[in-house]
């Protein structure tokens, strides 16, 4: 081990916070690693929260996705409940403050400070009933607003949106999605899936309005409604906001590194500095598809990944390579799955119609010059597993071929940079067929 | 609380407690026996949670669902009638004892 001997110090105890800190033992690091995070909790897992925790069939302690036992084990050091508030970088290490006036010196420095809720700017978005979904906390409150609200409003039809309203939907809540786009999920899935999805929430008795603003939500004490940019009202006890998380770079830029709208960083979290990584959600890194542009992934396989990655690079080792990005989403009994990533796509191959209610099979294939890109499933597995095969083997799909959903996509994934049969070798394989 | 005992990917045993209504995956993962990812938190969705339950225990859990059989189709290790999604196990006092091994190729 050439480096650091001393303390690494990892700010932000979410998924990939935890992670980084793991891997640091994983790899062989002896010396001290805190883990500084600013709720209360041990590292609990996110995507249960729009789900299960808030469907209140799973209780908070099973959120942790580590025994305290364990992190003692592993002489991983929880500061939880503290802030960082100041943080200086010396030649060698640094130093952090913590509201509580503790001051820790650390050797190397991991960034995992994650994202925040992006407020509605609308009047009215102060209002009591107004939640976002972010934290453990967050969705405690959301979850007794639940329980008490017969209108739910969700503001913003992403994934966390649409799973909140799955979520209220089955609890018999009266729920309208507002989306300010034309469709649902705009940002992240082809059309043809947006309408899958759209069909399978509107089969289930939600309202999905699209091209829908929020001009202001009503309410003196309380929320009350919500307004539309074409005037209408609709009736709301609560209104989820949905709309997209701001990276926390403040302590990034306070320190000087290179900040985008997250920590730029490469795809191992390497930052501007030598001794500062950063992973997860306040990260940006290069897209895989743009050159010279940089992508922020909000996944929980992005944060295990880099954060992984990232714990290598503090100790001057070859970081493992990166696998392919996938996510999911589940919305009720609707089973979203992504590998890839689509952004930069030129063409789109559909597989199956998914049905007029949105419970059949639905694969939507991404390809860029001609190679396939990333996959978005809805309810198929198989075709999930195949194109994140081929993906991680750099393989691609005949598109043509793909449109057949009766053939599986599995026995389509071929090597586009194979030379292409010659006559003769195609005439044999013709003549020896069966 | 009922206990697991897993054979991890290396051939050694480790004996666990679980709380009643947490899955086997999350006992795993929680307490670091090795070999279990879980990296999907439970949500059906990743595959590298995959155990064999022994064969004498395998109708108190019950075989794997649909879905979950589909999953387990590309999972590293090749499935078996004994394979399940260890998110997909949740334990109960009546599996106190359970024995499951570990998907060796799992990292």
């Amino acid at each position: 081990m050439t480096a650091p001997a001393g303390c690494v110090a990892v700010v932000g105890a979410g998924q990939a916070g935890l992670q980084l800190a793991t891997t640091l033992r994983a790899l062989g690091y002896d010396g001290r690693v805190v883990l500084v995070g600013a709720e209360p909790a041990l590292p609990y897992q996110r995507p249960p929260l729009s789900k299960a925790y808030l469907a209140g069939t799973v209780p908070a302690e099973d959120l942790a996705l580590r025994d305290p036992a364990y992190l003692a084990e592993q002489g991983v050091e929880l500061v939880a409940g503290r802030r960082v508030v100041g943080a200086t970088l010396t030649g060698v290490g640094g130093v952090l403050r913590l509201d509580d006036g503790v001051v820790l010196g650390f050797d190397r420095l991991a960034l995992t400070t994650g994202a925040t809720a992006r407020r509605l700017p609308v009047p009215g978005a102060g209002l009591p009933g107004v939640l976002g979904l972010r934290s453990v906390a967050d969705a405690e409150q959301l979850r007794s607003g639940l329980a008490e609200a017969a209108d739910v409003v969700v503001v913003g039809g992403g994934f966390v949106g649409l799973e909140v309203a799955a979520t209220a939907r089955a609890q018999g809540k009266r729920v309208h999605v507002v989306e300010a786009a034309d469709r649902l999920l705009a940002r992240v899935v082809a059309a043809p899936f947006s309408a899958h999805v759209r069909a399978w929430h509107e089969s289930r008795g939600t309202t999905v309005l699209t091209g829908a603003s929020v001009s202001a939500l009503d309410g003196t004490d309380r929320v009350t409604g919500v307004v539309l940019g074409d005037g209408r009202t609709l009736a709301a006890d609560l209104v989820v906001t949905g709309v997209g998380a701001v990276p926390d770079v403040a302590l990034a830029q306070a320190l000087g590194l290179e900040v985008e709208r997250g920590i730029v960083t490469d795809a191992a979290g390497r930052t501007s500095h030598p001794h500062v990584v950063a992973a997860g959600d306040c990260t940006v890194q290069p897209h895989p598809h743009l050159p010279g542009r940089g992508l922020g992934i909000e996944s929980v396989n992005n944060a295990v990944e880099q954060a992984s990655a990232a714990a290598a690079v503090l100790l001057d080792q070859e970081p493992a390579p990166r696998g392919v990005p996938w996510f999911w989403s589940n919305q009720g009994e609707l089973r979203l799955q992504t590998a890839g990533i689509a952004d930069g796509h030129d063409q789109v191959v559909v597989r199956g119609d998914g049905g007029a209610d949105g419970t059949g099979r639905l694969t939507v294939l991404y390809y860029r010059a001609g190679r396939l890109i990333a996959a978005d499933v809805a309810g198929n597995p198989r075709d999930f597993n195949a194109a994140r095969d081929a993906l991680a083997h750099g393989l691609s799909v005949d598109p043509e071929a793909a449109r057949d959903a009766g053939v599986p996509l599995k026995s389509l994934v071929e090597d586009p940079s194979a030379p292409a049969p010659t006559g003769p070798a195609l005439a044999a394989h013709l003549t020896n067929g069966p | 609380m009922p206990t697991i005992e897993f054979t991890c990917p290396d051939g050694s045993h480790r004996t666990v407690e679980a709380r009643v209504g947490a899955s086997v995956m999350e006992t795993a993962v929680k307490l670091g026996v090795p070999g279990i990812v879980g990296e999907c938190g439970g949500g059906l969705s990743c595959a590298t949670c995959h155990v064999f339950v022994d064969a004498d225990q395998i109708d108190l859990t019950g075989p794997a669902t649909d879905f979950e059989e589909e999953m387990l189709e590309d999972a590293v290790t090749p499935p078996t009638e004994l394979s399940r999604l260890s998110c997909q196990i949740t334990m109960t006092d009546a599996l106190d004892g359970l024995r499951v091994s570990i998907a060796k190729e799992q990292q």
